[in-house]
């Protein structure tokens, strides 16, 4: 299937962001993302579904987020799909979760 | 970071709600976590990768085994890891300079050179490496002649790449290990050189 991750050739993208010593991650939000997927992947599910599922982020979406927020919507969408978390928990989580107004 | 459109604050939520069902659920261990998070920030990484480059500039049976088959010598170094099943190396020489890409996703060997940077991971890199290489390579500060070619290895999901750069000039009577510390990442993604050693600084008592 192509899509937009299908990127080889593509024009339009700018010049390369090069950023001198960058940190492995930028946010702590990063780190958990990549450890939550890592150890999910390890066991609930393959790698290459991860992959999938970000490839399934989409086309307006995939092209204007970061690459750890693509990691992110993978793993949202596997943890639903696989029936460990729901939808609804996770927005109520975020709701109590919130600093408040 | 570049291209989010959502505020930082509401993604760090996001990943903090998440983050505690997991736990609470037993499906993620936190103590893993921070293993996960401590072992790609601490202990893999691009010295991996040196090593490799190192010994095969000092031994010439090394550097054979690893171009006519990377999967094999990479693991007699024990340095096969998650992410780096299948290897093929390739070598820079006066006539041939390799660069390294994954146009579909950010395919990368971990575990020789720990997690890719944010400009192997970027649209750009991802979409133009392979049709202006060497346009891309000057944005790096390398310029490649004209009569060198680039040959650009577009990596997945089942193989991954490593460039062996070349060794450089004034390195004869260095160790391995002196030599692995001239090794930067950049050089074995095929978007720098190996630079010479630096002169010894004459301030050196």
């Amino acid at each position: 299937m192509n899509g937009p991750h299908d990127m080889g050739g593509m024009h339009g993208m700018g010049p390369i962001p090069i950023e001198p010593d960058e940190p492995v991650f930028h946010a702590e939000w990063e780190a958990k993302v990549f450890a939550m997927s890592f150890a999910t992947f390890c066991n609930f599910f393959p790698v290459d579904e991860t992959r999938h599922a970000s490839e399934r982020m989409p086309p307006g979406d995939y092209l204007s987020s970061a690459y750890y927020e693509r990691w992110l919507y993978a793993l949202e969408r596997l943890i639903t799909e696989h029936n460990l978390v729901t939808p609804a928990e996770i927005e109520q989580r975020i709701a109590e979760l919130a600093p408040g107004e | 970071m570049a291209h989010t459109h959502r505020p930082e604050s509401d993604i760090a939520l996001r990943v903090k709600a998440i983050e505690s069902l997991l736990v609470e659920k037993g499906i993620v261990d936190p103590a893993t976590l921070d293993t996960i998070i401590d072992a790609y920030e601490h202990r893999i990484g691009p010295h991996n990768g040196a090593r490799i480059v190192a010994k095969a500039w000092v031994d010439a049976d090394y550097k054979q085994r690893l171009l006519a088959d990377g999967t094999s010598a990479i693991a007699e170094l024990d340095l096969t890891g998650f992410s780096s099943e299948h290897m093929v190396v390739v070598e820079n020489t006066p006539q041939v300079h390799n660069l390294i890409v994954c146009t579909l996703c950010s395919c990368y060997p971990w575990a020789i050179l720990g997690l890719p940077p944010t400009w192997y991971k970027s649209f750009a890199y991802r979409s133009r490496a392979v049709i202006e290489p060497r346009k891309v390579l000057q944005e790096f500060g390398l310029d490649i002649p004209d009569d060198v070619e680039i040959r650009v290895w577009d990596s997945n999901a089942d193989l991954r790449y490593l460039v062996l750069p070349e060794r450089p000039a004034g390195t004869a009577g260095l160790s391995e290990a002196a030599l692995a510390d001239l090794v930067t990442r950049n050089a074995m993604i095929g978007t720098a050189q190996v630079p010479p050693p630096e002169p010894p600084s004459t301030l050196a008592a």
